[in-house]
């Protein structure tokens, strides 16, 4: 049995399809139609719904998060607070509808009520703490709503007008009218909810197959070891189109999400061990602060719903060749460590993908964690990501390149792709050319051509391989150029990326 | 009635109020409440009838073949099928071409594209219906598949005949002019990506007949194709559309199948069915916006002025004709853009490809046809070394020269003033100095600045769809019930058509309601296309209005004993010589005078006419007009780009709705720009789409809009035709000012080679073919260096010299 709270209302749930998404359940189940199918693949916001969770620093209040419905299973709802567009449209409109409406922000409306639900998450946490959202937050939280009407403009004046806090203004008066009641916090809810977070979590439903949530590591090593058939599952923001798309019925799930081992990231003397259950969103803050590259990367890696639910471990596990985090971990030399009723094996993560889609991962193990060493102090990270849109979209090529430069000569160099291969991989010829060499123009055309050794790309939908080729070694002139003193090289006073130019004309 | 209700309105027995949400006001949208509630109904959300079936098709997986086999035993093994049909099982008509025939329900021994409906499933869920549907085995015997215009050119494959617009003697000016350019290009197709997929609700009624919920811009086509496949007259079909979630002409005719599949299984079964797309199959199986392969040879003076033209427009059209008659016609309309091409010759060639048949998308060809000359533009300037703009604004309609090469005769000449005002208010000349002082310093990052115009015709070129009706229906309460043949597709149509209403009794707009545009209310509707929806429709309820007032003022001439003229309507009252009546008393006196407060209205386009066998007449009542200024930046490295700062003045005529037609000049500027920058459609080279749901096909996101985006009505300018209060159409023209980004994309490549040279660029403008057109650029910079002649520079009077060192790409 699960349990969990419906725009404040409790609900048990023992025998449902566990591969049934939130969506449907909505859709179907309860007959909540507010919330709309746009594409059942996680791509256009219109499923977009608000999950709360107790915040474990103040389990008295609940942060809400934007979620697309359409691609999270009901059993991962055990112990939220899920809220519906449809539980905002009491006599008083939230401040966001209001916004919405003043400034004309709907025409054909079918995205709209998942772009109030995106908008509510914004305005809950900006309220939460008395400050207005950044214009980059503002984007951020819009960042996975396709609007195919209005071009935004409106929608962001209404974000900006409905979610600009005045710290000058009483905070009870400042309370918006729908959420006046409490009902988002109510702590008879919360207190509930802390309750079912200790409860145990499965779903069976005989015809359709099991959904295990296991509490602890030696849980999940038993099922792992006793199933292993059955599929891992944390955000499920990739698994989930198996169902939604492919129309397969997976037949046992086990969630990932309840194990605190999984979910905690912790600063070790020599570097930072995080658990694979981390979600992309709890990881920004660090990673931001370590490695400036990575959290602009993190802004561009799928949207806000899916860094909410997407983790760590997913996207090793999964081992796309255009996942966005191996190549950055392969050039931070990162070691994951695997787990199972065995024991714990440390893997480099460069030996972890063996060929399209498959890893070194055993049957009965599961990846626990990724440590990620102390740089040397004198090392560059430099991460490019290249794809037709900005938001939301997959990289055609992804290049993390780590560099050491002492008195001018690299002395370590790991330049890792993603989109070049049939894995995450590194550029081995390519490194050859550089180390032991000065940071010139000459070694940095003997890379580029290198890569013509490392790689032989493919064309697909996103990109030629000759683009590929061709935008791969322009990456490295680009961190060539970015590093140069600007007493050599007028680039390094230039920005050389439209995004970087983009926010210095803010 | 045996007794009449107070008036319910507050304040409505105050003496005077002023009218709320009269034409030209900033109304709300009639659904916006609904819509940020979660409770606007599409038609997935409708309350769902005891018993339902959903629908799935099978479609091919070829692009041209003969079905050999079709075993369907596993598809009605399926757990939860109830039905399966074949075009065997069709009582009536298997062809439901809207237009010309050619477009199969179901397939029959032949498939043309990939996608194409094979058999339907009726089952008991969503998920079950589609499972079923992937069951079917098929064999198939493959024939050689054409995928591509060219290709079809290559094999004069077309689904119609080519046809010709010619005006004075091309050939001769071509051979005689001091300069002449020629160029190819190819312009990408676009998928809709209405939020709402495909969809429809199919209930049979009592009698043999059926009813049908249905996402559509025709309503009155569904209800005839369905009548003729169930073989059924007309009457026995009611179609009914609510609202669509997006259409942009995705739902012109391509809702029409789903509905005659879902009414067949209904009358089958006697069970209500709902037909659903999945976003895939949505994306697989409905056409798109047509890409097309257009060439020009052009000849100018050294001013740049054009003096002639030759230019060829071929669509593809996919396997049958649809819409595509009309589609590659109007993309031969636009092929001037807003220019005078002179003497000139304009080609249309309708491509039959295997591919799924491409159909109606907002601008509807206009914007195909204008891409070539758009990009003439660019040539010209280059060539001559002068700004863009100036040869743009040289070439513009003007008195003297102002016959279209279909011979109409351009008579409102907005564009000159406005472009001037945007190249004023955008600071287009300071900025270009400032760009190219920009680009001379930066290395990897370029700008690129382009202001372009866009004039569109205005009235559907088939001439008999001109035409609209409308119901109006005033109750005792004074509460007014309106109808029309116009749908609702979030382009505000019920909004304006409302005010229309409110302001010929100068009511509050709240008194009005808009309810489902159905086939038994307003009968034999046009679709909802072509920019026309509240010119024609607006003027039909402006017609019935304005009879039910003529009553009303004889009613109140007789009853209060004054002059017809003494009686007029003002601020919720009415002014009866010096009495002032209440709206709603005096309604409820008419009506107890038994004075008719019911009447339909209708409109028919005057004036309009064209000639097929000559190519000549005049095929649009006006123009619609716009221009915009973009700048964008581009990364040499890679070819990213963002675009940066966006101006757009647009002629709406007098605004029905500023907010409302702001909104649609917006809008429809990000899908133009979608369609020019990251909207790929990719087959492989077995014709099937390799870009079909939202993961590989990348509409515009919020990232995209320009952070300093600037849209403004091109004030007092009413159109000089007796449209609905002088307004103009605004639903298809502001996507054609996307095309300003992709000029200056072009712009920003072309100061690689100090803009003395002009990158081809084919859309979508992606970062690969931005980063090709960098390469093809810095190739001919390397091959043309640059004389050091001060006069060569056309910026502002440096020498190519201090353009500095590049940094981008080489080959």
């Amino acid at each position: 049995m699960i349990e969990f709270y419906l725009n404040g209302q409790p609900q048990r749930l023992d025998a449902v399809d566990p591969n049934m998404s939130i969506l449907t359940f909505l859709r179907t189940k309860m007959s909540l139609t507010g919330t709309k199918e746009g594409c059942a693949s996680g791509d256009c916001g219109a499923c977009t719904v608000a999950i709360g969770s107790l915040d474990p620093q103040a389990p008295s209040r609940i942060r809400y998060d934007n979620v697309n419905s359409c691609i999270a299973v009901v059993g991962s709802l055990h112990g939220k607070h899920l809220v519906t567009v449809d539980a905002l449209a009491g006599a008083r409109p939230h401040p966001v509808q209001q916004a919405m409406v003043d400034h004309h922000a709907a025409q054909c409306g079918f995205c709209t009520p998942g772009i109030v639900m995106s908008l509510f998450t914004l305005h809950h946490a900006a309220h939460a703490q008395r400050q207005s959202p950044s214009e980059i937050q503002m984007l951020d939280a819009l960042s996975g709503n396709l609007c195919r009407c209005t071009g935004y403009r409106p929608i962001l004046a209404a974000g900006e007008a409905a979610c600009r806090q005045d710290p000058t203004t009483d905070s009870d008066t400042a309370v918006p009218q729908a959420d006046a009641s409490g009902w988002l916090d109510n702590p008879a809810m919360c207190a509930e909810l802390a309750r079912i977070a200790e409860a145990h979590a499965i779903l069976e439903l005989r015809e359709h197959g099991r959904y295990d949530a296991p509490q602890t590591l030696d849980e999940l090593r038993r099922l792992r070891r006793d199933h292993p058939e059955a599929r891992l599952i944390a955000g499920g923001t990739d698994l989930m189109l198996e169902v939604t798309q492919q129309l397969k019925q997976i037949a046992h799930l086990i969630d990932l999400t309840r194990i605190e081992a999984l979910q905690q990231i912790e600063t070790r003397p020599d570097g930072l061990q995080i658990g694979a259950a981390v979600t992309y969103r709890a990881l920004e803050p660090i990673l931001s602060e370590r490695w400036p590259a990575v959290g602009a990367l993190l802004k561009r890696l799928g949207s806000s719903q899916i860094r909410n639910r997407g983790t760590l471990g997913g996207n090793i596990g999964n081992a796309s060749p255009i996942g966005d985090m191996p190549p950055i971990l392969i050039a931070l030399g990162a070691v994951l460590e695997l787990d199972s009723t065995d024991g714990v094996r440390r893997l480099p993560i460069d030996d972890f993908f063996l060929d399209y889609k498959r890893t070194a991962l055993k049957p009965h193990e599961f990846i626990r964690g990724v440590f990620i060493p102390d740089q040397d102090p004198a090392a560059l990270l430099k991460v490019y990501k290249v794809s037709k849109r900005i938001d939301d979209d997959i990289s055609a090529v992804l290049g993390a390149f780590s560099l050491t430069l002492n008195a001018g000569i690299v002395t370590d160099c790991r330049l890792a792709y993603g989109g070049m291969a049939a894995i995450p991989k590194r550029a081995h010829r390519a490194e050859q050319m550089l180390i032991g060499r000065p940071w010139d123009e000459a070694a940095v055309a003997d890379a580029m051509a290198a890569l013509a050794e490392d790689f032989s790309p493919m064309s697909d939908v996103r990109a030629s391989a000759d683009y590929r080729r061709h935008v791969a070694g322009n990456l490295i002139r680009r961190a060539w150029l970015e590093t140069v003193s600007g007493q050599m090289h007028p680039s390094s006073t230039f920005p050389t990326t439209v995004f970087d130019y983009a926010h210095t004309h803010d | 009635m045996r007794t009449l209700t107070t008036d319910p309105t507050p304040g409505a027995g105050l003496p005077r109020s002023e009218a709320h949400g009269l034409a030209g006001t900033a109304a709300p949208h009639e659904s916006n409440w609904l819509h940020v509630r979660g409770q606007a109904r599409y038609i997935d959300d409708l309350p769902e009838p005891t018993g339902l079936l959903h629908a799935a098709v099978g479609h091919s997986t070829q692009a041209h073949a003969r079905i050999r086999a079709m075993d369907l035993s596993a598809v009605r093994a399926a757990p939860g099928v109830i039905d399966v049909i074949t075009v065997a099982d069709v009582p009536g008509h298997t062809d439901i071409g809207p237009v010309f025939p050619g477009d199969a329900l179901l397939a029959g021994e032949l498939v043309e594209h990939v996608g194409q409906p094979l058999f339907a499933v009726a089952a008991t869920s969503h998920g079950a219906a589609r499972r079923a549907a992937r069951l079917a085995q098929v064999t198939y015997e493959p024939l050689e598949p054409t995928l591509t215009a060219e290709a079809a050119l290559e094999r004069q494959s077309f689904v119609r005949p080519t046809h010709v617009q010619l005006r004075g003697d091309p050939d001769g000016v071509l051979a005689g002019a001091p300069c002449r350019l020629q160029a190819e290009m190819r312009v990408g197709g676009q998928e809709h990506f209405y939020l709402e997929s495909q969809v429809c609700l199919a209930e049979p009624m009592e009698d043999e007949g059926v009813f049908i919920h249905t996402s559509s811009q025709h309503p009155t086509e569904v209800q005839k194709l369905v009548a003729e496949v169930l073989a059924l007259p007309f009457h026995s079909v009611q179609v009914e559309v609510r609202r669509m979630g997006g259409g942009f002409g995705g739902k012109e005719t391509q809702a029409a199948p789903l509905a005659c599949i879902a009414a067949l299984l209904a009358r089958r079964t006697g069970r209500a069915v709902k037909y659903r797309l999945s976003r895939p199959d949505d994306m697989i199986q409905t056409g798109k916006r047509h890409d097309f392969y257009n060439t020009y040879d052009i000849g100018f003076d050294g001013d740049g002025l054009l003096l002639g033209a030759d230019i060829m427009v071929a669509g593809r059209c996919g396997y049958s004709a649809d819409l595509s008659e009309a589609v590659v016609d109007r993309a031969m309309f636009h092929a001037d853009n807003a220019y005078c091409l002179g003497d000139a010759r304009v080609v249309g060639h309708r491509c039959k490809t295997h591919t799924v048949s491409n159909t109606a998308f907002r601008g509807f060809g206009g914007p195909q046809g204008m891409m070539i000359i758009e990009r003439a533009m660019d040539d010209i300037a280059r060539h001559l070394g002068l700004d863009p703009l100036d040869v743009r604004k040289r070439n513009l309609y003007r008195p003297g020269r102002d016959i279209t090469h279909y011979g109409q005769h351009i008579d409102q000449h907005v564009l000159p003033d406005l472009i001037d005002a945007l190249e004023a208010s955008a600071d287009y000349r300071q900025r270009r100095a400032e760009i190219a002082a920009f680009n001379r310093q930066s290395p990897v990052l370029k700008r690129g600045l382009a202001l372009t115009p866009v004039k569109f015709g205005i009235s559907f070129t088939a001439i008999h769809l001109n035409q609209a009706g409308a119901l109006i229906h005033i109750y005792t309460d004074g509460s007014i019930h309106l109808n029309h043949g116009g749908t609702e597709m979030g382009q505000g149509l019920y909004t304006k058509i409302a005010q229309v209403v409110a302001t010929v009794f100068r009511i509050d707009l709240s008194r009005i309601k808009v309810s489902a545009t159905r086939t038994d209310k307003v009968p034999n509707t046009s679709p909802t296309a072509a920019s026309s929806g509240s010119d024609l429709n607006g003027m039909a309820a402006l017609d019935a209005c304005e009879k039910i007032k003529r009553r009303l003022i004889q009613f109140a001439a007789e009853r209060y004993g004054v002059d017809p003229d003494a009686v007029t309507f003002a601020d919720n009252r009415v002014q009866v010589g010096a009495d002032s009546v209440g709206w709603v008393e005096l309604i409820q006196e008419a009506y107890l005078a038994r004075v008719s407060l019911s009447d339909t209205g209708f409109y028919s386009t005057p004036k309009i006419h064209y000639d097929r066998d000559t190519g000549q007449g005049r095929p649009f009542l006006y123009f619609s007009h716009g221009a915009a200024c973009s700048e964008v930046v581009i990364d040499t490295l890679t070819g990213e780009y963002k675009v940066m700062r966006v101006d757009i003045l647009h002629d709406v005529g007098d605004s029905l709705n500023p907010a409302i037609d702001i909104g649609q000049i917006e809008g429809g500027f990000i899908q133009g720009m979608g369609w020019l920058t990251s909207e790929e459609l990719v087959y492989d080279a077995a014709g099937r789409l390799l870009t079909n749901g939202p993961a590989t096909y990348k509409i515009p996101a919020v990232s995209d809009t320009p952070p300093d985006f600037r849209v403004a009505l091109w004030r007092n300018s009413p159109n000089r035709e007796a449209t609905v209060f002088r307004s103009k159409a605004v639903g298809e023209p502001p996507l054609m000012l996307g095309m300003s980004v992709w000029s200056a994309l072009r712009d920003a490549v072309a100061s690689l080679a100090d803009y003395r040279y002009s990158p081809p660029l084919d859309t979508p403008a992606t970062p690969e073919r931005v980063l090709a057109a960098v390469m093809d650029t810095l190739d001919w910079a390397d091959r043309n260096p640059a004389t050091g002649n001060m006069a060569d520079d056309p910026i502002d009077g440096t020498t190519g010299q201090s353009t500095g060192e590049q940094f981008g790409a080489r080959p």
